[in-house]
Parts: structure tokens; C-alpha cells; sequence
């Protein structure tokens, strides 16, 4: 909430590892997260969910509820002023249920009272009647004409089909799969979390959220409360973590509604296990493929069915799709390809974004598919991918052209190069086997087995979004203030933004405005985006200070602003002798300019997914050392090398936690993360039995950075956010097989999938 | 709420005297759990952590015993005396949770929870230690075998405070091995200790997490004492091991349920003790 002042003298200008200005806080337990919010004479705010997964609301009785001593307001869907739904795509989401439930968890009422447990007690006291339906929880059932709707809006969600080149082409080489990926979480640490504040006169509010776009939330929470956009006013709490699960709005509507209706300031908060229901999930899938290729082993053909189980409500279910589809191909080249792809509603957690958004399972089983080809061609894994791989200017599946830098035979090559790991040595420390403090495993237990993973993910928003980022900077007495709405979640613009301005002006001092809706948009901190877009709206907006401040210093000393240049900290006269420091030139001015950066226009997809539907492409290879117990199905990965396609290095350490952070999120995807559901409720909604990795888990990550500057991108570097976690779990999966000699179609990998 | 916060043993009981029903807490570990997920609501809390004399060791060289205090915490047994004499309960004590966890967790705790997954509580069925319990006005020790009376159930009595257990120093190979998905702080999936008695030529095995309390196999132990010596190294046959494995397998009695499946938990403990009994002549 706070602004941050940045002084430094090592220069920390764009290419060096600046530190973030908020790591310590954070490490030591002094950065305010938007849980620790709090305002006088708050009032809490709590939600009231449903137990089953579908279900008729036949009466809600608030009566008993309401006695309840400090209790101060109890709210419905009937309160709802607005429009009665949101969301992100399409607005299909109930703010409280009003005739169905349809997902375990889902908010039918909230309560404002003097302290959480008041609130605990009122929302027992809440009699919700219920008629209990049979949920609906197979995504491919769901996609039955004759399975009846769950939603008004239908079962499907969105079907996208690719159809292009020969359809009947039959490969010397055929193989095929179906492939499942479980059902992720994010995980953040930091629970979702707000304040509310209403205006006196309650005609407006103000909020402090945790959020991945101000904007966004915006525009969706005034129209739920039938108030114009500039009456709701957000500033970003301290957000600890997103990777997707703050995409879609969670507390937001509730919060307002709740603080709108006793006039006072509404904190809510959740616990880890109401943060499962609360947020969407990574969508579970069902991918079939099947590839058509040369005995050499070039592929010709893929057909592929994809399943994505989207949950009760749409989220972002219909681009998570068009991910899939269009990057089943993965990385390689393809001519001819017969794709058809769902979403679909379920009576399951509602599913949306997530790091890698619908790609990661994609990945999945076109990486398994390429390990398969590679045997009944009798090539290597690194050999089939590198005969396979495509470079800029070819066409992809969806008639686009790849027009990013396409480095992908570099990434496998230069991964390849990484020295594997020392072999497992029979005096090895206990801790370093496999099984880990559970002492199950001596090394003449474990098999050693090594896997690839290559990917391409897609950067910015596809499909005709315009998701453009503005900035604003101030140049002063030396003194560099920057203005935009781009939220933090950890991925460290925070960091980034100063040192874009340290480069382009030469200042040295950088403050950081709040972050608020107080200026326009910058989009969603998700799709791998903020770097490019947000940094090209900071680099934007300091150019033209820059221009600005040339063109006063080229009036005051008569010479040609164009002759002007920054070298460090001063503007220095190309051709001549002339030099004077920033914070001379621009002391007693005030230059303030706001720049927004849009990308390239996209298209729609069209029926047989035809089109120029993204914006530009990023690709990594991984490959995963592994060691298994194969006869307790247990795992340990040892060792990830990595050769990641960046554009440019920004900040080496920065770039580096990207990698390895991701890396630990495709690898709890790989063997241990996954929402169990049985017949649409959550088994384990808590981190005693939702399983994250922990340092023991945690491999040692050898990365490379591909550099090779991105011309489309403004600073050249590419978003480099998602990557890592993407093919890093076909990776680890295929160093399982590779030591066992199993097939394992499904992700996470389980004991019991090894074992038997 | 009430929190009395006794700083003897004598206060405690006395405390415990006045309200039987007062809810006692060691570390924590598993209340602060309970509490946070509104599975219990104590109205009156006996805080045990000031406590001293509940954080003894004792070792008893004469009669070959260690009694260990209630409340110490895990991170203390994983080096040092206890450690060098009973290797397994330092290697359960590892297992537990993580530095913070074990920097407060207790056998008391585990105890008194008495969950069958607990980690050191298959340590003291194969070791068959005592539980020795005081009120204000008496002390009883119990077996741990009927002190565990069933899932999260055990044998305390209202007012009565778990003072320490009693470990006899075995003379003979002993280790723990826990299974769980990932590679520290999990909840066990299936555990097993195996203790070997070279002096009386006998085997105990315990395991975790496969039944409704902690499983002690007898009927594996004494069949195999009949099988091979066990006073002195032996290589053990292939075969042997096998149907070893099998037997103890055939004692578990496990469950489905979203950490694992009966079938894969019935097949862990029927590796670890293969391998735990494997170890115990090759060591
Ligand atoms: C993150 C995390 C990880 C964990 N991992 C493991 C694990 O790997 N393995 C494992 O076994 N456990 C694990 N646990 C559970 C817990 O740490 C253990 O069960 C521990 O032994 C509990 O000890 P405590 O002293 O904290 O118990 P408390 O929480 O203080 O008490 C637990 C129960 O025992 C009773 N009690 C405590 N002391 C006494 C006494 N002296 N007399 C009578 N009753 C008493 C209390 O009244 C209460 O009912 C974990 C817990 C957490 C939070």
C-alpha cells in the first residue's frame, strides 16, 4: 500500500540480478500480505458453501442466524443489486446460488459480523433445504447429447476442432495413446484475502485485494454492484502467489456487497481449506492422441481428441481449450492434422487458469507420444525431437506461421550438453535416496532412469484479446516515479520496473507508486505477459520522458536533442564534449508521460481452427534424472537440466527463481499433486494430504538461458514465467518409465501406478 | 477459554485433579490442528510445555530400560543417547513432520492422539513399552499394546496426565521405515519397525497406518523364531524372506482412502519388512 523508494548505487540497471525490494520483508515476516489487513471498526466477512455437488435450493431460513448477538448482516443472491453472475469469459458464475448448487463449495450466503466466529456460528445457524441431485462428474458423459444439462447455458462449454491438410493420411509409423492429467492447485501461500471500505454515503467503495488484475475485478465486481467502474476503486494487498488462481474473482463481489450493507469496513479472509473451494483449479484432462510418421521418423499426421473437465462454471474454460488444441502438436512441425477438442461443464470444482493454461496437459501426452514414436522408430529421444523440431517460419497446425524466434533444436542441444548427475553411490547420505527420512530405500533398490520434455507455449492473451498494459512515468530532481496497475504476485515486476528505468533515464532513484485502479489497465500478471507488456509499457513510458528530457536539455544548451544519449547516469552529447548528470538536467522540471503498449492484433480461431490466434511463442526443453524405487513405486528426482528460450536475460536471479520455481510445480504435477474427487467432493483440501514438494523432493536444477532477443518483444526478452513448469512433468514422467518399463498414461504418477 | 499454565508436574496433576476434563496440550502439533479445523472446542486448556520433569530421559542400565518423558521433543531423540540405544525410535522421530514440528511434537502427543499412522507408536509396540500415567492421587503403568485401544482412541482416564514411556534396551538390530509420497514431512502411508532380540532369538514387527490402531504381527514373529536362529546372523533364503514378506502382509489390515489403496499399503508393508528384516542380518 505503501510506496517503496529504491536507491542504489551498484546500478541496478536491466541484465543485473537486482534484488527485489520486498524479498526480505517477505523472508523475515514483515511484507503485509492482504490477509493482514485491517481497518477501524471492521466487521468480518465469511461465506456460506454448499456441502453437495448439485443439488435444488429449496429454502434458505436466515431466521436463527440472525439472532445471533453480533451479527450485523446476512446476504443472498436476492441482495445482489446487479447483474447476478460474473466472470471471466462468459458470466455464468452465480454470485450466491440461486435455485441450484452445482459444485461442492459453491457460496449461497455470507455474513458481516463482529468477529469470525460470530461468523463461524451464524453460518451454521443458516437452514439451507435441499433437494440433492446426482451430480454429473465424467467430462466425457457430460459431452452426451443425452446427458441432461446441468447449466441453462448446456454441457459444453466450447468444442474447437483443427482440421487441416490430408485427413486420411496413414503414417509408415502410427502410434497412439490416451493420456490423463489429475486435477492441480496452485497452491499459493498467501490466502485469498480483502478489505472493503465503503464510501460514506454508499454510493462507492474502495477495496484492498489480492488479485492478479485490478481491472478485471473491477469491471466485474461494479457490475455485480450496479455501480459505475470508477465508483469501485481497487488497490492491490500484498499477494502471495497466484499462478492462475487469481484470475477469476473469489471474495471480491462478497466483500463489497457485505461492506455496501452495513456501512463499514468488511475484512474477509480465507482458511487453507475454503481456498480449495474458493478458486478454480487446473483443468483435469483426457487426451488421446495418435501420430502418423515416416520410418524415419518425421512426423506427418496427428489426430487427437481432448477432453478438459471444466467444472461447474465456464472460468476461463474456453481459452484454456484453445491452448490445448492448438499446441498439441507441441514444438514440431506437422502439415496435417484432425484435432477436436472440449470443455465442458461438470458437477466438479470449477477449473481456469493455471501456469501453462491448458498447454501443460497437452504437453503431457504429446511428449509421451514422442518417446513412443521414438522406439517404433528406433531413435533416440533426443534424436526424434531434433529430426521434429520446428523453427521460425514454419506453419503450425492452425495455419499460423511461427514468426517468434524459434530456437527449439538449440534448447534439446544444448540440454543435452548438461553432464548428467554423478550415479548413486552405495555410501550415499540416506537422506539423498529415495523414500527420504522414511528410510525405505537402499541404493540397490533403485533403478536410475533419465527422460525428455520439450515444449512451446504461447505468450500474451490469443484469439482478438487486446490486453494492453499502460504506465506512467515522472522524472523530477533525479527522481523517477513510475505508475501502473500491474499486480505483483511474486513474479517480480517489482523489481523489474525500476530497473527498466534505471536503464532507459539514467536515473538511479526509482519510486514505485501505489498500485491501484487509478490509472488504465495493464492487464493480467498471468499468460507469461507482465515482462513483455508491462515492461513495454515502463519502457515505453521512459522513452518518451527521456525524449522530453533531451529536448529540454537540447533548448537550454542549443544542441540537437537527437545528438543526446544516456551513458550511466548522465546525457552525454554523441558528437561533442557535452555532459551533465540526469539529476542536474532535470532538477526544477517536471516531465510526466504515460504510454500504453499493445501487441500485435490476433484472430479468432474458425471452425476447422484456422487462424492467427497467438501472439508469439516461447520454447524450453527439460530432461529429468530420476531415481525409482520400482518396488515401492516411490520416486526422487535427482537432477532437471534445462536450455529455456528467454530472448534476453533481465535479471539473471530473477530468471533463474522463474525456472526453478516452475520446475517444482510441473514436478509436484508429475508425481505427487493432485485434488482427489470422489463423485464431485474434495478428499484432501488441506496441505496435510494435498502434497507439495519440499526441499527433499526438490531437484537440482542445471539451466541454460537461450539468448537470442526477441525483435517483436520491447525489451526483446520473452515471458518466461510458464515454460518451466510445462514440459519439465512429461520429463520427469518419461525418466519413470524409463526405469521401470511402464507405460504410466496418467499424471500424477502414484505408487501404486509403479508397483503393479 | 481457560489456559493454566503449570511449571510442575505436581500442579499439573493437581490442575488435572480439579478439572478432569480440562484438554491437555504438549506441542500442539495435532490440538492446534484439531482446534483450527473446529474438531474440538476446548473451553479449558492445561498447557504441559513448562513442564520439566515431563522431559526426562532416564536410561536404567541395571534392569536395560530407557524411560523418556512425555513431553520431549522429537528433534531430541533423533541424535545422542537415545539414538545410539534405540536406533529406531530416533529414525521415527526423523520422520515426523518437519524441524519445526519436531522441535515441539511428543510421544505424549502421539499417544494421546493415538492416530494409527502416528510414527512412534509402532516403535513402542515392536519395543513393547510401558505408558506410565499419574493422577493426583495414583499412577498406573499400562502396555502400549492396551493402552491403544483403537482409531484415535486410548486408554487414558479423565484427570490422568501421561507422565513417560518405558523402553527396554534390546540387544540386537532395530529400524523404522515409513512410507509416504513424498520425501520428508507426509503422513505415513504404511510403516513398519522390526525389532531383533538376539538374546532371547526373537523378532517383533509392528506396523503403522495399516489398521484401525498400530498392528503388532505375532503370528509372522513366532513363526518365523521357529523358521531360523535368531540369536545369531543368518542369511535368510529367498525364499523364506518371500513368504516372511507375505505373512506380515497377511496381518495388515488396511484401507482405501485418498492417500492410498489397501492393495498398495498391504504390498508396502510387505516390502519394508523384507527389507527391514534383510537389513537387520546384514548390519
Ligand atoms: C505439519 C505436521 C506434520 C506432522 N507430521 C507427523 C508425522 O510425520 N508423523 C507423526 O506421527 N505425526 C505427525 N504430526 C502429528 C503430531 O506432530 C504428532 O502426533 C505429535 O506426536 C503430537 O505431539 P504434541 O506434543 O504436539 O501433541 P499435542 O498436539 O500437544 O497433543 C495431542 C493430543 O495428546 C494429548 N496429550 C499430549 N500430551 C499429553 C500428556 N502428557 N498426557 C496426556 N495427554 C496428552 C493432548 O491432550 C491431545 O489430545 C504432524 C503434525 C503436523 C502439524
Amino acid at each position: 500500500m505503501s510506496s517503496a523508494i529504491q536507491t542504489s548505487t551498484r546500478r541496478d540497471v536491466l541484465g543485473t540480478s537486482a534484488l527485489r525490494p520486498d524479498g526480505a520483508a517477505k523472508v523475515q515476516g514483515r511484507f503485509e500480505f492482504s490477509s493482514d489487513l485491517h481497518a477501524e471498526n471492521m466487521l468480518w466477512g465469511a461465506t456460506l458453501r454448499s456441502p453437495h455437488p448439485y443439488a435444488r435450493i429449496i429454502n434458505i431460513d436466515l431466521s436463527a442466524a440472525y439472532k445471533i448477538t453480533g451479527v450485523e448482516a446476512i446476504i443472498t443472491a436476492d441482495d445482489v443489486p446487479g447483474k447476478k453472475t460474473y466472470g471471466l469469459i462468459s458470466s455464468d458464475q452465480p454470485v450466491f446460488a440461486q435455485d441450484f448448487v452445482r459444485y461442492v463449495g459453491e457460496p449461497i450466503a455470507a455474513v458481516a459480523a463482529d468477529h469470525p466466529e460470530t461468523c463461524r456460528r451464524a453460518l451454521a445457524a443458516i437452514k439451507v433445504e435441499y433437494e440433492v441431485l446426482t451430480p454429473l462428474t465424467d467430462a466425457e458423459l457430460a459431452i452426451q447429447p443425452t446427458t441432461p444439462p446441468i447449466h441453462p447455458d448446456g454441457n459444453v462449454i466450447r468444442r474447437q476442432q483443427i482440421i487441416t491438410g490430408d485427413q486420411n493420411l496413414q503414417g509408415e509409423i502410427v502410434v497412439e495413446g490416451t493420456y490423463e492429467i489429475g486435477m492441480q492447485d496452485q497452491a499459493f501461500l498467501g490466502l485469498e484475502a480483502a478489505l472493503a471500505i465503503p464510501d460514506s454515503g454508499g454510493k462507492g467503495i474502495e477495496m484492498f485485494v489480492a488479485t492478479q488484475w485490478l481491472h478485471e475485478d473491477q469491471k466485474q465486481i461494479a457490475a455485480c454492484l450496479d455501480l459505475p467502474n470508477e465508483k469501485v476503486r481497487l488497490t492491490l494487498g500484498g499477494v502471495g502467489g497466484a499462478f492462475g488462481a487469481r484470475e477469476d474473482i473469489s471474495l471480491q463481489v462478497h466483500c463489497a456487497l457485505l461492506a455496501l450493507r452495513t456501512s463499514r469496513p468488511i475484512k474477509m479472509q480465507y482458511s487453507r481449506e475454503e481456498s480449495f473451494y474458493g478458486h478454480v483449479h487446473r483443468h483435469p484432462a483426457k487426451i488421446f492422441i495418435r501420430h502418423h510418421a515416416t520410418r524415419t521418423g518425421e512426423i506427418q499426421r496427428i489426430e487427437a481428441k481432448l477432453v478438459f473437465d471444466g467444472g461447474a462454471y465456464a472460468s476461463t474454460s474456453s481459452a484454456v481449450l484453445i491452448n490445448g488444441v492448438t499446441h498439441i502438436q507441441g514444438p514440431y512441425r506437422c502439415l496435417n492434422a484432425t484435432v477436436d477438442g472440449y470443455a465442458v461443464r461438470t458437477n466438479n470444482p470449477p477449473c481456469g487458469a493455471m501456469r501453462g493454461f491448458g498447454v501443460v496437459q497437452a504437453c503431457y501426452a504429446h511428449e509421451s507420444q514422442m518417446d513412443k514414436l521414438a522406439v517404433a522408430c528406433g531413435l533416440s529421444p533426443v534424436e526424434i525431437r531434433l529430426r521434429n523440431a520446428m523453427v521460425t517460419g514454419d506453419k503450425l497446425i492452425t495455419g499460423q506461421v511461427v514468426e517468434s524466434v524459434a530456437p527449439v533444436a538449440r534448447c534439446i542441444r544444448e540440454t543435452d550438453a548438461i553432464a548428467l548427475p554423478a550415479p548413486l553411490t552405495k555410501t550415499a547420505h540416506p537422506l539423498e535416496l529415495v523414500g527420504g527420512s522414511g528410510l525405505t530405500s537402499l541404493p540397490q533398490n533403485i533403478v536410475r532412469g533419465v527422460g525428455w520434455g520439450v515444449s512451446i507455449k504461447n505468450l500474451m492473451y490469443s484469439e482478438t484479446f487486446d490486453d494492453f498494459a499502460t504506465a506512467r512515468c515522472q522524472l523530477k530532481d533525479g527522481v523517477a516515479t513510475l505508475k501502473y496497475a500491474t499486480v505483483e504476485v511474486g513474479q517480480g515486476f517489482v523489481v523489474l520496473a525500476p530497473q527498466i528505468a534505471r536503464s532507459v533515464l539514467g536515473v538511479d532513484e526509482v519510486v514505485l507508486d501505489t498500485v491501484d485502479t487509478g490509472i488504465g489497465s495493464a492487464g493480467s500478471t498471468s499468460a507469461s505477459r507482465q515482462t513483455w507488456m508491462s515492461g513495454g509499457a515502463v519502457d515505453g513510458a521512459c522513452r518518451l520522458v527521456r525524449q522530453r528530457l533531451f529536448e529540454h536539455v537540447g533548448k537550454k544548451y542549443n544542441i540537437d536533442p537527437l545528438r543526446l544519449v544516456i551513458e550511466d547516469t548522465d546525457i552525454v552529447d554523441m558528437i561533442g564534449d557535452f555532459r551533465i548528470s540526469v539529476v542536474e538536467a532535470s532538477t526544477g522540471v517536471l516531465i510526466d508521460e504515460t504510454f500504453e503498449h499493445h501487441h500485435r492484433p490476433t484472430e479468432e480461431l474458425d471452425e476447422k481452427g484456422q487462424g492467427n490466434c497467438h501472439v508469439a511463442f516461447a520454447f524450453v526443453a527439460h530432461r529429468a534424472v530420476v531415481d525409482v524405487d520400482v518396488e515401492l513405486g516411490l520416486v526422487k528426482v535427482i537432477q532437471i537440466a534445462t536450455a529455456q528460450d528467454v530472448g534476453r536475460v533481465l535479471n539473471p536471479i530473477a530468471a533463474l527463481g522463474q525456472i526453478e520455481g516452475g520446475i517444482a510445480q510441473g514436478l509436484g504435477l508429475a508425481v505427487m499433486e493432485e485434488i482427489v474427487l470422489d463423485k464431485g467432493k474434495m478428499r484432501n483440501p488441506s496441505f496435510t494430504d494435498y502434497l507439495l514438494p519440499t526441499a527433499l523432493d526438490a531437484p537440482s536444477v542445471v539451466a541454460v538461458m537461450i539468448e537470442e532477443p526477441e525483435p517483436q518483444a520491447p525489451l526483446g526478452a520473452k515471458g518466461i514465467g510458464e515454460p518451466p513448469c510445462i514440459s519439465v512433468t512429461p520429463a520427469i514422467a518419461a525418466a519413470i518409465r524409463n526405469a521401470t518399463g511402464k507405460e504410466l498414461p496418467r499424471v500424477p504418477v502414484r505408487p501404486q501406478d509403479i508397483c503393479f | 477459554m481457560s489456559v493454566l499454565v503449570p511449571r510442575t508436574l505436581q500442579d499439573a496433576l493437581q490442575a488435572t485433579a480439579a478439572n478432569p476434563s480440562a484438554q491437555l496440550i504438549q506441542g500442539g502439533t495435532d490440538l492446534m490442528v484439531e482446534i483450527n479445523f473446529n474438531h474440538r472446542k476446548p473451553t479449558d486448556v492445561i498447557a504441559l510445555r513448562r513442564v520439566d520433569e515431563l522431559k526426562s530421559i532416564q536410561i536404567d542400565t541395571e534392569k536395560s530400560q530407557i524411560t523418556i518423558g512425555a513431553g520431549l521433543p522429537y528433534q531430541q531423540m533423533e541424535h545422542g543417547e537415545i539414538a545410539r540405544r534405540l536406533p529406531a525410535l530416533a529414525q521415527a522421530a526423523r520422520t515426523v513432520g518437519s524441524p519445526q514440528i519436531r522441535s515441539a511434537g511428543s510421544i505424549g502427543g502421539n499417544l494421546g492422539t493415538c492416530s494409527p499412522a502416528g510414527d512412534a507408536l509402532p516403535v513402542l509396540s515392536a519395543l513393547d513399552a510401558t505408558v506410565n500415567l499419574q493422577s493426583a492421587d495414583a499412577s498406573r503403568s499400562v502396555s502400549v499394546h492396551d493402552f491403544m485401544v483403537g482409531v484415535k482412541r486410548n486408554a487414558r482416564l479423565p484427570g490422568e496426565i501421561i507422565v513417560s514411556t518405558t523402553l527396554p534396551i534390546v540387544s540386537g538390530w532395530q529400524g523404522y521405515a515409513k512410507v509416504g509420497v513424498r520425501n520428508a514431512m507426509v503422513i505415513s502411508v504404511a510403516s513398519c519397525c522390526l525389532v531383533v532380540d538376539r538374546i532371547n532369538g526373537t523378532i517383533a514387527v509392528a506396523l503403522g497406518a495399516v489398521g484401525p490402531t498400530i498392528i503388532r504381527c505375532r503370528e509372522t514373529e513366532s513363526w518365523l523364531a521357529s523358521q531360523v536362529d535368531l540369536k545369531t546372523k543368518t542369511t535368510i533364503s529367498p525364499n523364506l524372506l518371500q513368504e516372511f514378506g507375505t505373512r506380515i502382509a497377511n496381518e495388515s489390515k488396511p484401507i482405501d482412502d485418498h492417500r492410498s489403496t489397501a492393495a498398495y499399503r498391504r504390498h508396502a508393508v510387505c516390502v519394508l519388512a523384507r527389507r527391514l528384516l534383510t537389513r537387520a542380518n546384514s548390519q
